[in-house]
């Protein structure tokens, strides 16, 4: 979090009145609203959430226990707002930016103390500037100035921050700097260095909102080849527990085509992020080969941290997310579980005695939560040039109910949706996105690009399997009642289809090193083998071949080895005419 | 210490008293009722001039007149290596009738949360010796897995067998004397006379005693007191685990007395409910236990939790076992028609889960077949489970042969893997083995989770030759 260092324009002290959990009353603090307070003899930090006459009430970031009114409350004078520059790539932060590695080093313990405060990026470190605009050149807001290398993957470029005037440069820098040392000078007199600060709660500027045409390829097989998101578009992964949402978003957060992600674990498990935090530097980015991490910001407020900091985590990345997109970079960003960020929401409204909405959330959720979902998207910059946001946030219905007020107001605003199934979860059917629920409202807006970098008919082939599940679905509910033998052969070998595109195509192991990441061209060719089997199958079924024999055809279980084969090309070729003759030679 | 008699309201647990000098959130209190008596309790909310308090004791015999004194800190854990083989009262007070406890450190019982970044990721195998458990949902050292059971099911009595039963393979071998300890820690919360003496036999029995503590919340004991039970057991396991390098496993029952108490403070405190009368503040609550499992990187010791819960009317959607499932990483689930059926341990797999599983598993750790085997194992059944209602309405005979022998694999899935009574106890290798035995009874073909070097190697011919005979 930004440290506000000037004590000069710190206001006047405020007394706690009262104390009860993370909400705190001050009386005499002259402060404004979502100001940055210090609470306490300790410190604790806190933001101003409500004003009334004397009283100001006051969420803590931190655990309470122990406080007591009559000590002091110290104002900042700034609202809430994150350190941006180099170096907040290949970090992990706290709901307040706080650098956890940091705080593990000045609290000396591996359990989180309270009232120690850290920068979010470390003012030490020197970085290598090298200028892109010359002296004398005009320069205005959001401009890039200059670049550092910050990781492996990513060069981060040093802007005027926008809420300066901008002018001409009349001195510019080359060589090593601190991220808070003047590397610009504008003839209007404002300084530039690496460092900018912004507050989270309000959206960084941009000219206009574009409509989004090419896909985030994530190397999942569901959802490049049914449901796609757009770069810079929005999705919702809703899901009772166990069904898949943190592996989905895992998987996402590792192969998505993004240039930056940004994941927030908000309210959930500390190993999950351990592992993330353990798993990251090991892996490759298939496409640039450099390590995950140098690509990746994590955010981390596991549900056991204040839950202040849990209401604002969400918050500080998406403000972390739009600084990057403002370098014209394409950012993903993951939030796991926003249902966790609307408790935290509900907690601290209910602690104030706001009068509930529906299921004891406060009213104004449904505006936060499109607030929030609209900071995503595919953007003109003020510079000129192009960046965007993805937003894929999970949710976790209560009792897997997708009807309560998380879920469906996040529905309202969403284009994509993945609903999670625990049936299919139970039976081991993973990713377990519901084929018939789901969709994704970007399809058309994608065909064209899917058509030109993938295969001209993608949406024609793509419309074959859904049309063959939805076959599926109709003709399993008569199973139910009569069995699968009462059933004509040519719907008994509909089914067969439709399994082999269940269980070779839809699912796919996140854990299998090959079958992990499945580019769209694979995914295109192994849907076009089991389309070859039934084309093949069909035929031979009208020439008066028995249904078994064609299921049973040596080369039929082979399409359950397309997802794990490395050379995929060949084995699909292959298998292709292999399927092929033997399906020929029973008739 | 400053003592007030200014108490101006009492409701339910809570008192409300006027002060004239500024108190903490959350500090103890102690009122001395004028019989006598002292009752402790907790500062819930503190503002100038007035304090409400919550008594863990109840607030029988508590007059306008009793005195109210503030001890000016937070509740503490006097932890202490010594506290193994010791019996406590639901509020850290010994009731075995043995010596009085010498602390080595007095530890805040509202703990801090581990910083993400300093945790160790879960990933050594613990052998629970149950089938169910360690084939199909393995339990990892560092997890918190939570048994989803229901009023009447035998959830004791697993809980019991893996407390008695876990260990880690590689130090059977071992000069185990040198590594790490196992400790079990069981915090009662709410159960039956009856209930808590069914475990303390068995700990007796068994000689587990002596490398446990003992905490005891009856169903009599104040219900308040069940909040401050929890945080005092996982107090206690976190210093022996990363102060003393003890390997802890905490079985915390039952989690729904727990939350039964919560809805009752929040409802005394006027607060607005959440679902079902639940407060909104619940899941943060659990997470704040749940969460104290794990390991620390450079750490000798672990926490390890198993809580049990009841879900009211078995329903798994229920806030209790709801908010638990998302904290969690799993759950067993247990089972009225298999216990019916009398399947020792009646846990369902079908809804288990374990998340940890897949990093705790394979070669090197328990065997390069395992994480197939489970697969193929949960697939098969989920599919025979899936034929049965169809049996029902068509009869085995409309039915595939295919189909036939899966709907065998379930039958004896359950009867022969799942069921194994609360004294076996079996090696994973035997676990797997008995998975091929079953899995030999499909044919190859079906097999598709199933690595095709693995099916070489340990698919069993003759058994699919019995199999296809019967058929």
């Amino acid at each position: 979090m930004s440290q506000a260092e000037d004590i000069e324009s710190v206001d006047e002290d405020g007394v706690i009145e009262s104390v009860s959990g993370p909400v705190v009353t001050a009386t005499d603090l002259d402060a404004r609203m979502n100001d940055v307070v210090y609470v306490g003899d300790e410190g604790l930090m806190g933001e101003v959430i409500e004003i009334e006459g004397n009283l100001t009430t006051i969420q803590v970031y931190e655990e309470t226990s122990g406080v007591g009114p009559g000590e002091p409350v110290q104002n900042t004078g700034e609202p809430l707002s994150v350190d941006l520059g180099p170096g907040m790539l290949n970090a992990i932060y706290d709901g307040v930016q706080r650098p956890l590695d940091e705080l593990e080093e000045k609290m000396g313990s591996a359990f989180l103390d309270r009232g120690v405060d850290a920068p979010g990026i470390d003012f030490e470190r020197e970085w290598e500037f090298t200028p892109s605009v010359a002296e004398g050149e005009i320069v205005e807001p959001g401009d890039v100035i200059g670049k550092v290398p910050e990781t492996a993957s990513i060069t981060h470029k040093v802007m005027v921050p926008p809420n300066y005037e901008g002018g001409e440069i009349s001195s510019i820098e080359t060589g090593e700097f601190t991220v808070d040392e003047v590397i610009a000078e504008l003839d209007s007199g404002e300084e530039i260095t690496m460092h900018q600060e912004w507050p989270v709660r309000r959206a960084r500027p941009s000219d206009e909102k574009e409509t989004p045409t090419e896909p985030l390829v994530s190397g999942q097989r569901i959802l490049d080849g049914l449901f796609p998101i757009a770069k810079g578009g929005t999705a919702a992964i809703p899901g009772p527990f166990g069904s898949g949402k943190t592996v989905t978003q895992h998987q996402l957060a590792k192969w998505a085509d993004a240039d930056i992600v940004v994941y927030v674990g908000c309210g959930e498990r500390g190993n999950e992020m351990t592992e993330v935090i353990e798993d990251f530097p090991e892996l490759e980015d298939p496409k640039t080969g450099k390590p995950l991490m140098s690509r990746t910001c994590l955010i981390a407020n596991t549900s056991n941290m204040p839950v202040a900091a849990r209401e604002s985590c969400i918050y500080t990345g998406i403000t972390i997310a739009e600084y990057f997109r403002d370098m014209g970079y394409d950012v993903a960003l993951m939030a796991d579980s926003t249902s966790r960020w609307a408790e935290a929401m509900r907690e601290i409204s209910s602690r104030l005695e706001e009068m509930p909405g529906e299921e004891g959330y406060p009213a104004y959720l449904a505006a936060r939560l499109s607030e929030f979902y609209e900071r995503a998207g595919k953007f003109q910059l003020i510079n000129g040039e192009e960046g965007s946001i993805s937003v894929i946030g999970a949710v976790s219905p209560p009792g897997g109910d997708f009807s309560e007020p998380v879920t469906q107001n996040t529905l309202r605003i969403v284009k994509t949706f993945w609903a999670l199934d625990a049936d299919l979860a139970e039976r081991r059917h993973f990713p377990s996105i519901n084929w018939n629920e789901s969709y994704s409202l970007y399809r058309q807006q994608l065909d064209p690009w899917f058509r030109e970098n993938v295969a001209e008919d993608w949406p024609e082939r793509r419309q074959w399997g859904v049309d063959v599940l939805d076959e599926e679905g109709e003709l399993q509910e008569i199973v139910q009642l009569v069995g699968k033998d009462a059933l004509p052969e040519d719907q008994q070998l509909t089914l067969e289809v439709a399994r082999y595109l269940r269980e070779a195509w839809l699912q796919q192991n996140a854990f299998h090193d090959v079958d992990t990441y499945c580019e769209p061209e694979k995914t295109y060719r192994m849907l076009g083998a089991i389309k070859t089997f039934n084309d093949e199958a069909f035929d031979a079924l009208e020439a008066g071949v028995p249904v078994e024999e064609i299921q049973d055809v040596d080369a039929a279980p082979q399409l359950n080895r397309m997802g794990v084969a490395d050379d995929w090309n060949e084995f699909i070729d292959e298998l292709e005419s292999d399927l092929k003759q033997q399906i020929r030679a029973l008739y | 210490m400053k003592e007030y008699q200014t108490i101006t309201e009492i409701s339910g647990p809570l008192v409300f008293a006027e002060v004239d000098e500024p108190v903490g959130y959350d500090e103890m209190v102690e009122i001395e009722t004028p019989q006598g008596e002292t009752l402790r309790g907790q500062v819930l909310e503190s503002s100038e001039g007035l304090v409400s308090i919550q008594v863990f004791e109840g607030t029988g015999g508590i007059d306008r007149n009793a005195s109210v004194r503030f001890l000016g800190e937070t509740m503490k854990m006097p932890v202490t290596e010594d506290l193994l083989g010791r019996v406590l009262d639901g509020s850290g007070n010994p009731i075995d009738g043995g010596p009085e406890i010498v602390p080595d450190d007095r530890v805040d019982i509202v703990g801090e949360a581990i910083n993400p970044y300093s945790r160790e990721y879960p990933e050594e195998f613990i052998q629970t010796g149950v089938s169910a458990i360690d084939g199909m949902n393995t339990l990892v050292r560092g997890q918190k897995l939570p048994i989803f059971s229901g009023s009447g099911l035998p959830h004791n009595e697993l809980a019991l067998q893996i407390a008695r039963q876990a260990s880690v393979p590689e130090e059977e071998e071992g000069d185990d004397e040198e590594g790490s300890e196992f400790a079990v820690i069981f915090g009662a919360m709410g159960i039956t006379q009856e209930e808590a003496n069914e475990f303390m036999q068995d700990f007796e029995r068994t000689g587990a005693l002596e490398r446990s503590v003992v905490f005891m919340n009856l169903a009599d004991d104040p219900a308040v007191e069940r909040q401050v039970t929890p945080r005092l057991v996982l107090t206690t396991a976190e210093y022996l685990a990363f102060e003393k390098g003890y390997h802890v496993l905490v079985i915390l029952t039952d989690i729904t007395n727990y939350c039964e108490a919560l809805r009752e403070i929040g409802a005394a405190r006027e607060e607005v409910p959440g679902r079902r009368g639940y407060p909104g503040y619940m899941y943060t609550d659990l997470a704040q236990l749940y969460e104290r499992a794990g390991r620390i990187e450079g750490n000798e010791g672990s926490v390890t939790q198993i809580p049990i819960l009841t879900m009211p009317g078995d329903d798994d959607t229920h806030p209790i076992p709801d908010l638990t499932g998302y904290i969690t990483e799993g759950q067993i689930v247990m089972d009225r028609d298999l216990n019916s059926q009398g399947i020792e341990p009646p846990v369902n797999v079908l809804p288990s889960l374990s998340r940890l599983m897949d990093d705790g598993i394979g070669e090197g750790l328990t065997r390069e077949d395992h994480g197939d085997v489970s697969d193929q194992m949960y697939a098969a059944y989920a599919e025979g489970e899936d034929l049965r209602d169809l049996v029902n309405i068509v009869g085995r005979e409309a039915l595939s042969e295919r189909d036939n022998k899966f709907l065998d694999f379930a039958d004896r899935f359950e009867t022969e893997f799942v069921q194994q009574g609360y004294d076996t106890n079996r090696s994973i290798e035997e676990t797997l083995d008995l998975g091929w035995d079953l899995l030999s009874m499909l044919p190859k073909e079906a097999l598709n989770r199933i690595d095709e070097d693995l099916i070489e190697k340990y698919y069993r011919e003759e058994e699919a030759e019995t199999a296809e005979v019967e058929a």
